[in-house]
């Protein structure tokens, strides 16, 4: 055996790259719950690449034959019902997973100094893996997938001077047809799915250059014993491969229960609509994207100066996240030891967040549409808070206070109508929402208590 | 203020499936998917009054005969042997009679292993009812079950329409009552409210060869068999989710004990 690996190693550095990243990566011990997702994850991207070359075999990129296929798959092919139900269960646990691994970053600071590359590697996945599942949206021909879709590519059209032609030559035909269904599948099946791969390697080597963080964001290498290993720090493998197994055994457990039990997940992860076949003349009284879109889309709605402006809010809410480790210029990486405002202003995002997506699977009715605005405006403060939140200490709270809030009451009296009836009505109230945001996260900070940060420990506790 | 937030926290908290649809309340169909005579019954009424102009080719005879308790391949008869094969071919023989009655491109009966297609040609549909009739492979997906239920229980006569009848849960629909011999018909009585939702009461006027009672049974197993046909592997996956859990559940104990040995030492 050894002589086999010695035979392998003066051929191909495997020793060498098992130590490195498995066996010999010292992560820190104190990992909680928040962990689990970035294995897990990679467990989906497995799952989504396995089932979906299954569904390859037996697929058509055809208008006249794609949903007569996936039924094909449903009903002919043996096991096939399984087959495609991975999938559809796999891209929506893909993003739970990834939102909240993104979250874990958010709420420890994995994204500042030095790992923002690694960061920005995770932003690029996320955008890949958006990209990704837009595209597969498209493959079953539904009402949902076209009309969708329709949606979707229509934001390029709202591009100034060259949006027809870029919207034209993106679906490869004047309307959405076998054209657009064909590119969309052949970008589904291979060139996202390796972009994918290789964008998730680079983020794993970028990591395991830098390092882990963990939820007490110290740096564990600062501190090493004799031999030059962290005195924090336990080898990945085989420490963190067998807690991450009972992770995949949880995850899988939920994975399952879903899929066998409830695949339409209420019609959140199978759009009931969208077991309707396309119908170009045909629009749907209320066209929601899938669930995890439904944040950006809500964002989309809520500006509604010109369709531009919104696709570039739309944009701006994503650019904004990759903004992030220069936004928060806050030394402290971890909210554990940060001021209190902090933590609130972190939960009221995450929060904002989920009524964004929920608002997106709503129809738009007054009360709900200026509750996406307001929501809308909080999305966006927030990264102008976190910037305030940087510097404690020195913040002038009262001054952004008033800036921020008069820039609220201004947008207000421009967005104000006495005529638009019950428009006008939900303005007249719903201002208690972004203005309680600013007092909650700017004026509080004024009461020493909730300014005051703690001293992070040298090393990691528990 | 305190109003304008209970009207959204109500809003907020309304499924969005009810926000979507139109505001018919719907009844509850209370169908048995594992129950043979009521899918068998189903299909029956299906090919006789629905498959005339009414596509279901995302399914196949044989598929169904098997899966509503007829089955036509000697393997899923339960039986062993000779009586297998004969079992499967009483079936078969059972089901080409009493639920075949397209013809194929050659004028022979449908056979057996084919798509279940209407009798009535897309481009005829088209001419005659302006467009085909939709096909009902999906139905129970994309509208459900409580849906089909009450649509077919809906029906009830407006001159206005130049099929001479409405539907409350589809207002203007273009498919005429076709089970108008067996329920009768139906006139609008008046508006009322049920659960915050605009309803219709429908009076039955005239009626058909059933009973209300009769005619809701019928109702109800068309129903089982069109949620049936939406996913035929509704049938068995619970069963393997049953297994998959159990599975599951003994793999996560042994994952943390494997776990726990190895962390005994790490503080």
């Amino acid at each position: 055996m050894q002589g086999f690996l010695n035979w392998i190693d003066a051929r191909f550095p495997l020793t060498k790259v098992w130590n490195e990243h498995l066996a010999e990566y010292y992560a820190p011990k104190n990992f909680n719950f928040w962990y689990y997702f970035g294995s897990l994850a990679l467990v989906v991207l497995v799952i989504q690449i396995i089932s979906g070359i299954f569904l390859t075999m037996h697929y058509k990129p055809d208008v006249s034959m794609a949903f007569a296929s996936v039924e094909y798959i449903m009903r002919d092919v043996p096991g096939g019902w399984f087959i495609r139900y991975m999938h559809s269960t796999g891209a929506s646990a893909f993003f739970i997973v990834v939102y909240l691994h993104m979250f874990r970053g958010l709420i420890y600071g994995s994204y500042k100094g030095p790992r923002e590359l690694v960061w920005l590697i995770g932003m690029a996945i996320y955008l890949a893996l958006m990209a990704e599942a837009f595209m597969g949206y498209l493959l079953p021909w539904g009402q949902m997938s076209f009309w969708g879709a329709q949606v979707i590519i229509n934001l390029f059209n709202t591009v100034p001077v060259i949006g027809a032609d870029l919207s034209t030559w993106i679906r490869g035909d004047f309307v959405i047809a076998d054209a657009t269904l064909n590119r969309l599948f052949a970008l589904h099946v291979a060139a996202l799915p390796l972009v994918l791969v290789m964008l998730v390697f680079v983020h794993i080597v970028a990591l395991h250059v830098v390092g882990s963080n963990n939820p007490d964001g110290v740096e564990i290498k600062k501190l090493k014993d004799e031999n030059g290993i962290p005195l924090d720090g336990i080898p990945f493998h085989p420490y963190y491969s067998v807690k991450d197994i009972v992770g995949v055994g949880v995850f899988l457990m939920v994975f399952f229960a879903i899929l066998f039990f409830a695949p339409e997940m209420g019609g959140y992860f199978l759009e009931h609509a969208n077991f309707e076949p396309a119908n170009p003349l045909k629009t749907p009284e209320h066209i929601a994207p899938v669930w995890y879109f439904t944040p950006f889309y809500t964002v989309l709605r809520a500006v509604t100066v010109s369709p531009f402006a919104g696709t570039l809010a739309m944009f701006g809410a994503i650019v904004a996240i990759l903004l992030l480790p220069w936004i928060d210029r806050n030394p402290i990486k971890s909210w554990r030891y940060r001021n209190k405002v902090h933590t609130i202003n972190v939960l009221i995002f995450a929060l904002v967040f989920i009524v964004l997506g929920y608002l997106g699977v709503k129809p738009v009715i007054p009360v709900l549409k200026e509750l996406g605005i307001r929501m809308t405006e909080i999305y966006f403060m927030f990264f102008m808070v976190l910037w305030i939140h940087s510097k404690p200490g020195k913040a002038k709270y009262m001054m952004w206070f008033l800036i921020l809030a008069g820039t609220v009451i201004a947008i207000d009296l421009f967005r104000y109508n006495p005529e638009a009836g019950d428009d006008a009505g939900q303005i007249v109230w719903q201002w208690i929402f972004p203005i309680g945001y600013l007092v909650l996260t700017l004026l509080l900070p004024m009461v020493k208590s909730f300014n005051a940060e703690k001293v992070v420990p040298k090393r990691v506790t528990s | 203020m305190r109003k304008q937030l209970i009207t959204l926290a109500t809003v907020l908290l309304l499924p969005t499936s009810l926000m979507a649809n139109s505001s018919a309340h719907l009844e509850s169909a209370n169908i048995d998917l594992h129950n043979h005579a009521s899918l068998q019954n189903g299909a029956k009424y299906f090919m006789n009054y629905c498959q005339g102009c009414h596509n279901l080719s995302a399914a196949r005879y044989n598929r169904m005969a098997t899966d509503i308790g007829l089955p036509v391949v000697p393997e899923k008869t339960g039986k062993t042997g000779d009586e297998a094969g004969k079992v499967a071919d009483a079936n078969a023989k059972l089901v080409a009679e009493n639920l075949v009655f397209t013809k194929d491109e050659e004028g022979k009966p449908t056979n057996l292993g084919s798509l279940m297609h209407s009798a009535i040609p897309a481009k005829d549909a088209a001419k005659w009812f302006g467009a085909p009739a939709p096909d009902l492979s999906l139905v129970g997906r994309s509208r459900g079950a409580d849906w089909i239920y009450t649509y077919l229980k809906s029906f009830y006569l407006d001159p206005k329409r130049p099929t001479g009848v409405n539907n409350t849960v589809f207002p203007n629909v273009g498919m005429p009552h076709i089970l108008w011999e067996l329920q009768g018909w139906q006139e609008l009585e008046g508006h009322g409210e049920h659960d915050g939702h605009e309803a219709k009461t429908l009076k039955l006027t005239k009626p058909g060869k059933m009973s209300a009672a009769e005619y809701d049974i019928v109702v109800r197993d068309l129903t089982n068999f069109l949620t049936y046909t939406s996913e035929p592997a509704q049938l068995h996956r619970k069963k393997y989710g049953v297994f998959a859990m159990i599975l599951l559940s003994i793999f996560i104990v042994l994952a943390y004990f494997l776990k726990k040995e190895f962390w005994k030492d790490i503080h």
